[in-house]
């Protein structure tokens, strides 16, 4: 699914990304996982092509990053930080969307599961944080491709679009779909995710499931486990 | 790259400040031409408007843009489009509705005034041209600046000191050179001096069309002389159009080699 080799990535001085190798296979939720400035989003815009690496090979369902841009049509992304042009309508933002991506009938359920119907009409500068996160959600998944990356998904939703977003995330990988998901929320991780990706200055420290994380720090719960990691290359 | 235009062209429209720079033209096109009935010096009065306050504005709304959109730019990057065509787009969307607005606000007191009646009907096309192609080549010099800076002030301070640089303090420079070096013959430096600024260069076509050789100063004498009056309008065109292609080949190639 997704293949990278020997990745490289530095802001100015400051090594972001330094020979970082990972394969995802298909299907199933990995969680990237790592301290602040570790490189979870550089790793995933590198992905996206936004970031351009200094060094390195990435293919995304056999097709090389550097080539085209075509290859994102497989992918769905949902930004860290919501920021949409503010005098747009919410209803215009998805109808223009869909214009440049192609046209999808999903974005419908996915409205009204989120219960967005009342800010449809409503410009996009005047909603709250957590109503832009659904906007947000609504944009990613109405496409229905096979690789989704969700870059801090949970942040400002309350708790019931939060269930909501989790039985969504579970109905998408019934598909055999890929979900790539960085969070801060251990909970939340250790709920929906199979297998997790630890990133520790620029290199992949960890991959495999919770219960080999566990075993291999001998923490008895995940959030322990991590903290253990953490502890140990930081003190 | 047309639908990224179509947007960014519809949401300029939206915005107030493109109705106050249209109804700004308006206003000046309606005093100029029915307080002073002198077509001549209207035209005139309004080149040297145009002449510095059409980089100005094509400057700071290329900057303001781009900055604005910045979020959003991200946000189309992460789809299938290609890089060329997310940042074309935009700026062609700038440039074109900055221009209708020019267009427009000064089109429509022209046409009410009998403009096709009018024997200044070239003088007065030429201005808007002229007008367009500042409006094109600003903006496309701000996109330069600020895909160059990420730090917004940093990049309005270039991008203000720019358009400084280029509408007045150039011309002081270019001044003090000729006096300094009036023992030598200074031609050939006034004519390539004149044709490295596109806002004298704009000022140039206009009056050499207008033939008001009082007004074309020791720049503009030279260059009626050099290359006549039909062949200069064809020169300076042809280099405003130069002014033009080169900043938008380095928005392509900047934006290909950025990281978001």
């Amino acid at each position: 699914m997704v293949s990278i080799q020997d990745l490289h990535k530095k802001f100015g001085k400051n090594q972001v990304l330094s020979g970082l190798n990972l394969d995802i296979s298909e299907g199933g939720i990995f969680a990237v996982l790592g301290p602040n400035g570790s490189g979870k989003t550089t790793l995933i815009k590198c992905l996206l092509g936004m970031v351009l690496p200094n060094k390195g090979n990435i293919s995304v369902l056999g097709e090389n990053v550097k080539n085209s841009s075509s290859y994102r049509h497989k992918i769905d992304y949902l930004p860290q930080i919501a920021n949409f042009p503010s005098n747009l309508k919410v209803k215009e933002l998805i109808k223009m969307i869909k214009d440049l991506r192609g046209n999808t009938t999903i974005d419908q359920d996915l409205i009204s599961l989120f219960k967005l119907e009342p800010f449809l009409d409503k410009k996009l500068g005047n909603l709250s944080g957590g109503t832009k996160q659904k906007v947000n959600l609504v944009l990613t998944f109405m496409f229905d491709s096979p690789l989704i990356i969700l870059d801090e998904p949970t942040s400002g939703l309350d708790p019931i679009s939060l269930i909501r977003l989790k039985d969504l995330i579970q109905k998408e990988k019934t598909k055999g779909k890929t979900i790539l998901i960085t969070s801060h929320i251990m909970s939340f991780v250790e709920e929906v995710s199979d297998e997790i990706v630890f990133l520790l200055e620029g290199k992949i420290y960890f991959k495999g499931s919770i219960t080999e994380l566990k075993n291999k720090t001998n923490q008895p719960d995940f959030e322990h486990a991590i903290a253990s990691i953490l502890t140990d290359n930081h003190a | 790259m047309l639908k990224i235009l179509k947007y960014s062209f519809y949401d300029l429209m939206r915005s107030r400040w493109s109705y106050v720079y249209f109804a700004f033209y308006l206003l000046l096109g309606v005093v100029l031409l029915f307080l002073n009935n002198d077509l001549s010096k209207a035209v005139i009065t309004l080149m040297n408007v145009i002449i510095v306050l059409v980089p100005l504005i094509g400057t700071i709304f290329g900057v303001m843009y781009y900055y604005n959109s910045k979020e959003f730019t991200e946000l189309l990057l992460a789809q299938p489009l290609k890089r060329s065509s997310i940042f074309l787009g935009q700026y062609l969307g700038v440039a074109i509705s900055l221009s209708m607005s020019l267009i427009l606000g000064l089109g429509i007191p022209f046409i009410f005034y009998g403009l096709f009646k009018s024997t200044a009907i070239w003088d007065f096309s030429l201005l808007l041209i002229t007008g367009t192609f500042l409006t094109f080549i600003f903006t496309a010099l701000a996109f330069n600046i600020a895909l160059s800076n990420e730090n917004k002030i940093k990049g309005f301070g270039y991008a203000i000191l720019l358009w400084l640089f280029l509408a007045i303090i150039y011309d002081g420079i270019f001044l003090m050179t000729l006096i300094m070096f009036e023992d030598y013959p200074l031609d050939k430096l006034s004519l390539i001096g004149t044709m490295l600024n596109p806002i004298d260069l704009s000022r140039t076509l206009i009056l050499l069309k207008l033939d008001i050789s009082a007004l074309l100063g020791y720049t503009g004498a030279v260059f009626k002389q050099f290359f006549g009056t039909n062949f200069g309008l064809i020169v300076s065109i042809s280099m405003l159009m130069v002014w033009v292609i080169m900043p938008v080949f380095r928005i392509v190639f900047k934006a290909k080699k950025k990281d978001f």
